[in-house]
């Protein structure tokens, strides 16, 4: 129930300590691409560093750490897998190195006698994760599934456009794949940072055809991108007044009942109830 | 001489320097020195102690970084001077 | 100059209503305007000696040529023990520091500093006192006889053969001379400094008969010196985070709405609540009646496009405010003493809200401007003392922690404002509203403003950077002090 993930380099003391202030539902503390090689090993002592210091923030916290293949990728999960994180972002997602995360995820929870259960958002980046990307979305700690453009477009060996039109197959997919398992569908982030019109559009659009969330990858996005991603006011007065008459019904014992001259059986009840539940979450309420 | 450098110059950051040396020296050089030097001394004291270093110099070129920015910036260069063994 | 136990100590900022306003008579020009070619020749016409007053406005601000060409002069005769009171000095001004190490200037007023002149007087160098102001208390000062000026040097972008004077064109148009005008009326002597002479100027800025000479000179300074770092925008996400919330707080507050009249300093998050705030009046479709101060871009186009119906300037900060200045019958000038002096029923007592920075914040509300947190002379009151006082609202948005240097203090080191006028301060980290105003917190308590009170402020940041040690600052010598709109001495100014 995510709509806005703020992407943050691991290796910049002032945007750590900053990190959880601009209204995100999650922050993405990233060891991979915004971390050139030479400082894997810094980021990740600062990160392990900053999260320790302080209790654990009130948001999800995710990590991007570096995908299986690289040698960095050990030695990020032994060091930030702790009770102060929530969620492993894993790049280059394939069922494969998602069944790897899950096996070395579980070894390290029972060492490190964790009490929650590290999540996983897998980022879709190749052509073949998008094939798989059903069967990914069923893993058991996978809750989310992030878009990852950017390399992908280099992975189908086409060029990213401000449309998208490219990447729209793309994003259908991962759309499907979430929904069908019924997690979060995030869409890849929107590249120019100066462009909040733009931005907005582009939200829009990926929100009809059906992403919950979007990354960020400056706090000056998120604004947008929580306000296109949550109910509008008109929605939360129509759930609330569905679910008003379905308790109404509920009373005199009827199962279908109708409102406003629409008939409202149980998937519009669900609908009804998952605004209200993503309005109060969001203390729109 | 072996040195081990991890950090930057930018606001909130330090650069810590770490070089072999047959006695204990920390040298603080902030832009907060009035208010925290003797504390940033007395952090990067302990942390030495914590991992059982008793020779070593230690530079520390601060621009506001917070305790848990110096102590990650000293553990990796201290891990980058020790890889270079 | 006055010695400093000669000024009244603080008591509170409306304690002027307790007094009558004090005029002395205007000065007016006997006989003929002289014109001048050269510096030199003005100077031996007047008889610049030791002990006069000299005055100068800072409309050229970092682009200023007159200040530095009086004091050139004042160098190569080594004249001595001059008073100076320019209304503010800036880095280019750095000449200045050669005249107070030379002993050629012994005290200085003004309402603003930055710059290598601040070091050049902690250091200890000027023999007599700094006094800084705010603009409407310099203006108080002045028409009272308090700060009496022999010559005023006033930069003029255009003077016609009249002795008239306009500041919105000419090669070096700097838009209006607020700043200027106490000076213009009170001033022994008044000799504007122009580099565009004219035939007529038909609304002048400063009537001539005011100005005793004219001295033309190639240039009186360069434009674009106008435009110094802190009047765009800011681009840091915490600022634009701070500037957001600072809105959304203005609206909660029921502020915006019709005929609502706001001001916001020179800094890069004040200008950016001014950009959120025109958001929220155009979903609500508000027009307010005026803006003010000192004018940048942004309040021009709020301007041009129906968000207010006035702008009243005191001073122009780039140049499509000097543009906007001389075309614009809505965008209007206002002197320092209409815009700020307490006895002038002045513009900013009609102000529904200000926005202002700080460089630190104490318990008790009291907000520093004047230094930073080393005790170093970076900045002045300027209009902060006074705008505090006048608007319905006064909020101060800073960072709470900057390179681990937090924004609350127990004791501010220096007071440029007085805790009771300051209502709110809006960090990132939270809000905090000056218990005087039950009112505001009434407001604010239900709504998702993080509220703290200004104590828990105080200790998260410390929570975060760790407590800091008190700052030793050896051997203390008081070289000035901090004088209150009303002419009372709010705080001292130390040597570092």
């Amino acid at each position: 129930m995510r709509r806005s993930l703020l992407f943050i380099p691991s290796n910049n003391p002032g945007m750590l300590e900053s990190s959880s202030l601009f209204g995100s539902d999650s922050v993405i503390f990233d060891l991979e691409d915004s971390v050139s090689v030479s400082e894997k090993d810094n980021s990740r002592n600062l990160l392990v560093s900053f999260l320790n210091s302080k209790e654990k923030l009130n948001l999800e916290v995710v990590v991007r750490i570096n995908a299986s293949d690289t040698p960095f990728y050990h030695f990020d999960l032994e060091a930030v897998v702790s009770d102060k994180i929530d969620t492993i972002m894993l790049p280059k997602a394939s069922v494969e190195t998602l069944h790897k995360l899950d096996k070395d995820l579980s070894k390290i929870e029972k060492e490190k006698k964790l009490a929650n259960k590290i999540k996983v958002i897998p980022i879709i980046e190749l052509a073949s994760s998008l094939i798989e990307a059903s069967k990914i979305a069923a893993m058991l700690r996978v809750n989310g599934l992030l878009l990852g453009a950017e390399d992908l477009s280099s992975d189908l060996e086409v060029v990213r456009t401000e449309e998208g039109l490219e990447i729209l197959y793309a994003r259908m997919v991962v759309v499907t794949a979430a929904k069908a398992n019924k997690i979060d569908a995030i869409d890849t982030p929107f590249t120019n940072v100066f462009d909040n019109d733009k931005l907005k559009k582009d939200c829009k659009f990926v929100r009809g055809i059906g992403m919950n969330a979007k990354a960020c990858i400056h706090p000056n996005q998120i604004e947008v991108v929580n306000e296109v991603f949550s109910p509008t006011e008109a929605e939360i007065n129509w759930a609330t007044k569905v679910l008003i008459a379905k308790e109404e019904a509920e009373k005199k014992n009827q199962g279908v009942f109708s409102l406003d001259g629409k008939m409202v059986d149980k998937p519009v009840i669900l609908r009804a109830e998952k605004i209200i539940l993503k309005a109060k979450k969001y203390k729109l309420l | 001489m072996r040195v081990g450098i991890a950090g930057t110059l930018e606001s909130n950051d330090c650069i810590i320097t770490v070089i072999e040396s047959d006695k204990l020296i920390i040298e603080v050089k902030s832009v907060v020195y009035d208010f925290f030097g003797k504390h940033i001394e007395n952090l990067i004291k302990n942390i030495l102690e914590e991992l059982k270093i008793k020779n070593i110099k230690v530079i520390c070129e601060d621009k506001g970084a917070l305790d848990y920015t110096i102590k990650a910036r000293l553990i990796t260069a201290i891990k980058r001077l020790e890889a270079k063994k | 100059m006055k010695r400093l136990d000669k000024f009244p100590k603080f008591k509170s900022s409306d304690n002027y209503t307790k007094s009558k306003r004090t005029l002395i008579p205007e000065v007016l020009r006997e006989g003929e305007v002289k014109f001048f070619t050269n510096i030199s020749d003005v100077f031996d016409y007047y008889n610049v000696k030791s002990e006069m007053t000299l005055s100068f406005h800072h409309h050229l601000r970092n682009g200023d040529y007159v200040l530095n060409l009086v004091c050139q002069e004042i160098l190569s005769r080594d004249i001595k023990n001059l008073n100076f009171a320019p209304s503010s000095i800036f880095p280019n001004n750095e000449i200045l520091s050669k005249l107070i190490e030379n002993k050629n200037v012994t005290n200085i007023r003004t309402n603003y500093m930055s710059g290598s002149v601040s070091k050049t007087i902690q250091n200890g160098s000027l023999d007599g006192l700094l006094l800084m102001d705010t603009h409407g208390g310099r203006a108080r000062a002045i028409e009272a006889g308090e700060i009496e000026i022999d010559i005023a040097f006033l930069a003029t972008p255009q003077v016609d053969k009249y002795g008239n004077g306009y500041g919105g064109a000419g090669k070096n148009a700097c838009g209006t001379l607020g700043y200027a005008i106490s000076d213009l009326m009170y001033a022994k002597k008044v000799v504007l400094v122009t580099d565009n002479l004219v035939e007529l100027i038909e609304n002048p800025d400063f009537d001539q008969k005011y100005v005793d000479a004219v001295l033309v000179v190639d240039s009186i300074g360069n434009k674009e010196g106008i435009i110094s770092g802190t009047t765009k925008i800011t681009r840091d996400p915490i600022g634009l985070l701070i500037a957001r919330k600072t809105a959304q707080i203005i609206d909660k507050l029921g502020l915006v709405k019709d005929g609502f009249s706001i001001q916001t300093g020179a800094g890069g998050t004040s200008l950016a609540v001014a950009s959120y705030l025109k958001d929220i009046m155009k979903e609500r479709k508000v027009t307010g009646s005026f803006a003010s101060g000192g004018i940048t871009s942004y309040f021009v186009d709020l301007l041009n496009e129906g968000y207010f119906n006035n702008l009243y300037d005191v001073q122009c900060f780039d140049l499509d405010a000097v543009k906007s200045y001389h075309e614009n019958p809505k965008h209007l000038a206002m002197s320092a003493s209409k815009y700020a002096n307490p006895y002038d029923d002045p513009i900013v007592n009609r102000l529904d809200v200000v926005i202002l920075g700080a460089t630190e914040v104490d318990l008790d509300f009291n907000v520093n401007v004047t230094t930073d947190s080393f005790g170093n002379i970076i900045g002045g009151s300027g209009g902060h003392a006074d705008t505090a006082y006048g608007a319905k609202v006064t909020i101060i948005v800073a960072n709470l922690l900057r390179s681990r240097i937090s924004l609350v203090k127990e004791r501010v080191l220096t007071i440029t404002t007085p805790g009771e006028d300051v209502d709110i301060i809006v960090t990132e980290r939270g809000v905090a509203v000056n218990p005087k105003r039950q009112d505001i917190i009434k407001k604010l308590k239900n709504s998702n403003v993080n509220l703290m009170t200004i104590n828990e402020l105080y200790d998260l940041a410390i929570k975060i950077a760790g407590k800091p040690e008190a700052l030793k600052l050896k051997d203390k010598k008081i070289i000035g002090a901090v004088i209150y709109r009303d002419g009372s001495l709010i705080d001292y100014l130390y040597s570092k």
